[in-house]
């Protein structure tokens, strides 16, 4: 997923985004927050805006937002109050949003982004702030002449998250919100589903384009409709594309023109410019009358930060540092959820052979769980039993190959299986007796010959003939040969046919 | 025994001693009302409606249920509080159809004290203005002179106590929309502190400013009233949790202390002068009382105005804005282009600015205009971020006079009441009449007018007493050590 | 305040006026901040603005959703309806 190779210039995006918080019931007023409900089944006088109603701020979605801006090392300014953002629209029915202009309740702040395979990420992307105020409801567009408004979405809380134009590239823009999703889920604040709009992103991007007389920006846009991690990355370098052309064909920078908004249509794969607001935008932001301020003491931040636990990032951590796993594992581990990573930690718990442990849950277990479309955390092979499992092939009581049959069984058998049982009715046992062993490669080798000969005219580098020496011993053992004594032994072999030569 | 003539606090006790029944009382009422329909007091009165509330709480009496402090009393109610499945239209065509799927918490409290809900009284607009001619039902005509206006914006509520069609009621006060139909119809009307009595279901004019409050002949019966109405609410984040004081044991009481503030401000240019005499009278008799009279200045009060008409309409401009067509309400059924201009616009808009062409009257799109511009980009620091600020020392100047005084005494409006039609054609002129009072609003604080005389043409003229934030007890109990030396309060209209 | 501006703050604040209407409005308005321009006068520098009615802070509510309002009383008031929501003059994105 690249454009021309080295375009010459520099992609500047940031991101605003909107998470809807868990709680229970509306940030102003007393009904629920569920998502896919019949229209305007989930709505009372205070969200519908009726005249007379007040708000009412939910202290949960305060705490919530509070505590994301505390995971995130924001500046929790002492004072922070509430403001109206005046608009005319159907889906906002008090034609005011109750949110958060020029005090906040969280300044600064960052997120860094780890590193992925392809080097994407692997850098801090600085929070400018971090707000709390209501969402709006859902225009259903019917029939040509009319639309229908659907008012259930309308207050329920939502947090913006902005960054700062620190991004460079589609990729990092994507594992920035992934992050930001990962993180968001560790702290229980938001399920971050961007299908259900409980995650939604906005972007602004623009080009420093590198010319002979110095670097030209480009003027900015605000690509909005993003509602899918993927849909971020091919809408960012769509519109980088469209706007490196369009500068060629235009020459316009941002001091020549306005910002735009443009939306970004899937199936076509393209932004496209959104028609012009008839009056330019004025929201007339005021203090909001109905709800008083907010004081947040050092008390109360400390209180919260003693509730976060450790975070993704801290959680990679500790598995490269405790467990000796390379930065990759720990991310795949990590980024998987909290699920996946908590299913390690249990594992590790009861056995020291981490790397093993790391590489079966990363593959068997992660692999089983996506293909069955259920959770790790209801993978039915328990961190206890995967653990013990582990241990026997530690020990060197079964091989690898024989370890993944006995799981397969295990998942097979499903709760209350017993691991004992089946390796013994399955004969799982490896053999270390050197005896049969030794045979069974001096019969590998006998009717092998032309193997023999590529060895000895080193026609093949050894290692592959004797990889595929190895697998034949395997074979004729029926996969329970020990395989670290099938190599020893078939070294010390070799050596003395060599030696005798 | 004439039952209209009755305060509420004889009313409830001839309830509850079964020396009338509250179906007789309502009928009484109803049937006065009947009589005096050409004041336009009411814009909503369902006879029945009410005659079953009545006879509800004669039925729980005769089975010796609980009743509350006020069963039987009838309340009339300002047509801006919400109650549930009743028409509640702000004296507006915007909202001529509405009803509201619920009550207002001041409903809730007087429906669970046995209370019967009476009419919906007339006001205007949206509670803007000083007159009740801003109503789309016409204007309330005060019970003392049909030729006069009642006072406004909370006419109607004024009226309905003074021309005893009802014995107390509930009415708003944004800028003085109690104090002041309470003096120019010679009843009793208190603003209390602002967050005293829960605003929930009460349809916002300017949300900062707003507070409800009763009208009544006399203070016991405003005690009566306030102990019901008054209290923290769950649904009303600026509510007081304070718990609410047995205001009717507590007004026989002297107040602690009796030092009373003339401010020097309110009796300048502009005062009637038996409007100051009257006050001057009044003043004499805390004298006697033992009062400590002092003179007291607060500056910044004649900014108090200038301030108030930049807070009041840019909380109005948003509070309003929801009336659009779209969710309840007016809609225009034309709204193709009316010119050129709009022939760009989307449907969608013109819907909206011609439903709100047709639903508002003209104070009230001058106010939405007025609060629309003061917060528009370019001069919202030059007039609203301005105004917040004078507000603050409007209230720092109240403050530095509670130091040195328990209340403050002046004229609650400068003259006795107008004549229809009079200041109609001058916004300015209107706003003016509101001088004494709309400084308490923008600092918080409560205030009370009664009656302290009667002009020569026989008008009723009221005082105004004003003490700092929950203060209501030593208020009431200041007013009713007046109330006990003077026959003001039980002055009648002759109709 | 002039015709023209007078228009473009009707526009935002959705109010439809006439020639009439807005020559009037710009008279009477022109008046009524003329009056308030008075305020100027005044030294505020420094002085904290004052926004709302009391002093409390903190004011917040338990997260607990009650049942909804029924839809039938939901859309009891709207203008113009259909069986699940408000229908208003379609807008196009």
């Amino acid at each position: 997923m690249s454009t021309s190779a080295n375009p010459p210039y520099t992609m500047i995006v940031g991101l605003e985004v909107h998470v809807q918080l868990l709680t229970e019931s509306k940030m102003f007023s007393w009904t629920g927050t569920e998502f896919g409900l019949a229209p305007n089944t989930l709505c009372d006088p205070v969200n519908l805006g009726m005249p007379g109603t007040l708000p009412v701020m939910n202290g949960k979605a305060f705490n919530m937002a509070l505590k994301t801006a505390i995971a995130c090392g924001c500046t929790i300014p002492r004072y922070t109050k509430w403001d109206r953002k005046n608009y005319f629209y159907p889906d906002l029915p008090k034609k005011y949003q109750i949110s958060q202009y020029d005090l906040p309740f969280s300044l600064g702040g960052s997120l860094p982004i780890p590193a992925d395979k392809e080097g994407n990420g692997g850098k801090t992307i600085r929070l400018t702030r971090i707000h709390l105020e209501e969402d709006t409801g859902k225009m259903v567009h019917t029939s040509g002449q009319e639309s229908e408004v659907d008012l259930n979405r309308a207050g329920t809380p939502l947090m913006e998250i902005v960054s700062e134009p620190d991004i460079r590239s589609a990729a990092d823009a994507r594992l920035c919100l992934e992050e930001l999703r990962l993180t968001l889920r560790y702290l229980g604040v938001s399920d971050c589903e961007m299908q259900e709009g409980s995650l939604r992103c906005d972007a602004n991007v623009n080009l420093h384009i590198d010319t002979p007389a110095g670097k030209v920006a480009t003027p900015i846009v605000e690509i909005k409709n993003l509602n899918s991690f993927r849909s971020v990355e091919r809408a960012l370098l769509y519109e980088a594309d469209r706007q490196y052309k369009k500068w060629k064909e235009d020459g316009l920078t941002i001091s020549d023109a306005p910002k735009e908004t443009r939306g970004w249509s899937d199936p076509d794969g393209i932004t496209k410019l959104q028609r012009e607001k008839e009056t330019a935008a004025d929201y007339r932001y005021f203090p909001e009358p109905d709800l008083l301020p907010v004081v947040v003491d050092e008390e109360w931040v400390e209180r919260l930060r003693a509730e976060i636990g450790e975070l993704p990032r801290e959680r990679r951590q500790r598995f490269e540092s405790t467990f000796g796993l390379s930065p990759y594992d720990a991310n795949v581990l990590v980024e998987q959820g909290k699920d996946v990573a908590d299913y390690f930690d249990a594992v590790v718990a009861l056995t020291d052979q981490y790397k093993m442990a790391s590489n079966w849950v990363q593959q068997e277990v992660l692999r089983t769980a996506n293909a069955d479309g259920i959770s790790v955390a209801d993978f039915p092979v328990k961190p206890a039993m995967l653990a013990n499992l582990i241990a026997r092939v530690g020990r060197g009581e079964l091989n690898n190959q024989q370890g993944r049959e006995v799981l397969g069984k295990l998942i097979e058998t499903g709760a209350g299986a017993d691991i004992d049982q089946i390796i013994e009715a399955g004969g799982f046992k490896m053999v270390s007796d050197e005896g049969p062993i030794r045979e069974a490669i001096q019969a590998a080798l006998a009717s092998n010959p032309k193997a023999m000969e590529d060895l000895k005219t080193g026609k093949k580098k050894p290692d592959a003939v004797k990889g595929f020496l190895r697998g034949q011993v395997m074979k004729a053992t029926g996969g329970k040969a020990n395989p670290a004594l099938v190599g020893q032994l078939m070294d010390s072999i070799l050596a003395e046919l060599e030696g005798g030569a | 025994m004439q039952l209209t003539n009755l305060t509420a606090t004889e009313v409830v006790a001839g309830i509850s001693a079964r020396k009338f029944n509250a179906e007789e009382v309502a009928k009484a009422f109803l049937d006065r009302t009947a009589k005096l329909k050409n004041l336009n007091i009411y814009v909503h009165l369902d006879d029945e409606v009410v005659l079953n509330q009545a006879r509800d709480v004669d039925r729980r009496l005769a089975a010796g249920e609980a009743v509350g402090p006020l069963a039987g009393l009838p309340v009339a109610i300002k047509d801006l509080l919400c109650v549930q499945g009743e028409p509640t239209t702000c004296g507006s065509k915007m909202l001529a159809n509405f009803r509201p799927p619920y009550n207002a918490t001041v409903i809730e409290k007087l429906k669970a004290a046995g209370a019967v809900l009476y009419g919906k009284a007339n006001m205007d607009e949206f509670a803007m203005g000083s007159s009740t001619e801003n109503s789309c039902y016409g204007p309330t005509l005060n019970p003392w002179d049909p030729a006069r206006i009642p006072g406004g914006s909370s006419g109607g509520s004024a009226a309905a106590v003074a021309a005893m069609t009802a014995p107390v009621s509930l009415g708003s006060d944004t800028g003085g929309s109690i104090r002041q139909p309470a003096a120019l119809c010679g009843v009793v009307g208190l603003k209390p502190t602002y967050g005293r009595v829960s605003r929930y279901g009460l349809i916002a004019f300017a949300s900062s400013l707003d507070q409800i409050g009763p009208f009544t002949w006399n203070v016991p019966d405003m005690a009566l009233m306030m102990e019901a109405i008054s209290g923290g609410d769950p649904k009303d984040a600026t509510s007081l949790p304070d718990a609410v004081p047995a205001y009717s044991q507590e007004i026989e009481k002297r107040p602690e202390r009796l030092r009373i503030g003339v401010v020097k401000e309110f009796f300048g240019e502009g005062l009637d002068n038996e409007v100051a005499v009257a006050v001057h009278n009044a003043i004499e008799v805390y004298r006697k009382l033992g009062a400590e009279i002092k003179e007291v200045s607060l500056p910044h009060s004649k900014y108090g105005i200038a301030a108030y008409y930049i807070v009041a309409p840019a909380e109005a401009s948003s509070n309003l804005a929801r009336y659009d067509g779209t969710l309840f309400g007016h809609r225009a059924k034309d709204f193709s282009p009316a010119d050129e201009a709009e022939k760009d616009l989307p449907a969608l808009v013109r819907m909206m600015m011609a439903t709100r062409a047709e639903g508002f009257g003209a104070e009230v799109k001058r106010r939405i205009m007025l609060g629309t511009y003061a917060l528009s980009a370019g001069y919202a620091d030059q007039y609203y971020n301005k105004a917040l600020k004078v507000r603050r020392l409007i209230r720092n100047d109240f403050e530095t006079a509670f130091k040195d005084v328990d209340f403050l005494i002046g004229p609650t409006t400068p003259t006795p009441a107008f004549k229809l039609g009079e200041k109609a054609a001058n916004p300015l002129a209107m706003y003016l009449s509101d001088i004494y009072t709309i400084t308490t609003n923008l600092a918080g604080i409560p205030g009370l007018s009664m009656p302290c005389g009667l002009s020569s043409e026989g008008l009723p003229i009221g005082m105004q007493l004003v003490g700092p934030a929950m203060s209501e007890t030593a208020l009431l109990q200041a007013a009713r050590l007046f109330e006990r030396e003077t026959d003001w309060h039980t002055k009648r209209p002759n109709i | 305040m002039t015709t023209d501006e007078v228009a473009k703050v009707a526009l935002l604040a959705r109010l439809r006026l006439n020639d009439q209407e807005r020559e009037r409005y710009a008279e009477q308005l022109s008046l009524i901040l003329e009056f308030i321009a008075q305020l100027g006068e005044l030294d505020t520098e420094g002085v904290e603005p004052l926004a709302h009615g009391v002093d409390r802070t903190n004011v917040f509510r338990e997260d607990k959703a009650y049942p909804a309002l029924e839809r039938e009383l939901a859309l009891m008031n709207a203008p113009k309806r259909s069986a699940e929501g408000f229908l208003v003059p379609a807008v196009l994105d």
